[in-house]
């Protein structure tokens, strides 16, 4: 039941954050679609892992090569449908926290989630370049097969 | 007189070389004026830094300006061609930055019919000065309600409880309209976004005192989730990892910025509460 609240909730918001970032209408499903896969891996991992940098490799991977099929088959670039998925693993929650503790002056908790923040973003960037080379190095491969086979 | 004569001819040859030479010269402008525009569209709309000055080489090389440079920051733009002329640089300053998913699509079907051959050069610079006018963004109240919902479902997603939804729905709708209204008024984007954290964190707390709402700390980082620079933070980051140094550093420097106005609105709210 908790799961289910998830996946629509998630689904939800991956949408309306399309919606925001003024994507094209006829892409608003498969945003919130992705979205909602991305935070269904990272939901079970976390929860079972307990570690969150983990679980949003993995979901970042999963979006970021979803995205860039999808972005393939429809001739458009990877952003439209890789960015509203991102968002809901954006640690923004924990970055509001890091700031809310140094505006409340208590230096140590704030550097200990800022520095949390830090991974979680790098995290997620990190997972987006390392699909990217993967996607570039199989396009090498099948392209150097290609140009075996035509010489 | 044969010499005379001679050098008049000389003269027109001149002439006639200098015009050809201009044409050029001018057709080699408004190529660098058309890439200028696909990529000032394209950033003020949020793409990546690569994909900006990559859609700009490819446009300048379809019009058959090999060598191109183009350097990409948050807030400019240089693009310099090389070719038998001497070198032309022109530079745009971009001050407006937004997320935009529609043009930076629209402008990459525009650089791909380039690319084919199926536009020319003219064709291609009315397109995107149709484009740049053009406001093809949700309705207002559409995105206020969007931002709404996001917040109520981040609230959910964040393990908060579905009582406090309706207060994160309220407050995370009211957060959005303010900060549009108050940019609209301030063009500071730092103070507006301080204002509007700090709405959302006194609405938070008035739900809370009346007890409609039960947790504070969750019904406002739902409700801040619209406003937070999530993806500035990681499109910075990547940013310095593709090894554009410079617009890597700004855009973090603007996601500080960000998070630090929304953090201190909310503290305002917090530490008098």
């Amino acid at each position: 039941m908790d799961l289910l609240a998830q996946l629509m909730t998630s689904f939800i918001a991956t949408g309306a954050f399309g919606i925001l970032f003024n994507a094209p209408k006829e892409t608003l499903i498969k945003c919130g679609l992705i979205g909602m896969g991305g935070w269904l891996i990272y939901y079970v991992l976390a929860a079972y892992s307990d570690n969150a940098v983990l679980a949003t490799l993995a979901a970042t991977i999963f979006i970021a090569v979803l995205s860039q099929q999808l972005a393939k088959f429809y001739k458009t670039p990877v952003i439209i449908f890789s960015v509203a998925g991102i968002i809901p693993l954006v640690p923004g929650g924990l970055a509001y926290d890091a700031m809310r503790n140094f505006v409340e002056n208590d230096y140590n908790t704030a550097i200990a989630l800022a520095a949390k923040v830090f991974m979680l973003a790098g995290t997620i960037a990190f997972g987006l370049v390392f699909s990217e080379v993967i996607n570039q190095i199989i396009r090498k491969i099948t392209d150097f097969k290609r140009e075996k086979l035509n010489s | 007189m044969p010499k005379n004569f001679d050098l008049i001819k000389l003269i027109d040859n001149v002439e006639i070389m200098g015009e050809k030479m201009e044409k050029k010269v001018e057709q080699t402008y408004e190529i660098i004026e058309v890439c200028l525009l696909a990529g000032k569209i394209m950033l003020q709309s949020g793409a990546e830094t690569y994909r900006v000055e990559d859609t700009m080489v490819r446009i300048a090389a379809a019009f058959g300006l090999g060598k191109t440079h183009s350097y990409v920051t948050p807030t400019v733009i240089i693009f310099s061609a090389e070719g038998m002329e001497p070198t032309k640089t022109k530079l745009m300053r971009i001050s407006e930055r937004s997320t935009d998913l529609k043009k930076i699509a629209m402008v990459n079907s525009i650089s791909r019919s380039i690319s084919s051959g199926e536009i020319n050069l003219k064709e291609a610079m009315e397109q995107l000065n149709e484009m740049n006018s053009m406001d093809v963004s949700f309705p207002f109240m559409i995105q206020v309600a969007a931002a709404a919902l996001a917040s109520g479902c981040f609230m959910i997603m964040f393990s908060g409880g579905w009582n406090d939804f309706v207060p994160a729905v309220i407050s995370g709708g009211m957060g959005y309209l303010s900060f549009v209204y108050f940019h609209r008024f301030v063009s500071v984007k730092f103070f507006s976004e301080f204002l509007a954290s700090f709405v959302i964190g006194l609405l938070a707390f008035l739900f809370v005192k009346i007890g409609v709402g039960q947790q504070l700390d969750k019904i406002i980082i739902g409700s801040v989730m619209p406003l937070v620079p999530g993806l500035l933070v990681t499109n910075a980051i990547r940013d310095l990892m593709a090894g554009h140094l410079v617009a890597g550093l700004s855009k973090g420097a603007e996601a500080f910025l960000t998070a630090f106005a929304i953090g201190a609105g909310i503290a305002v709210v917090v530490s008098f509460a």
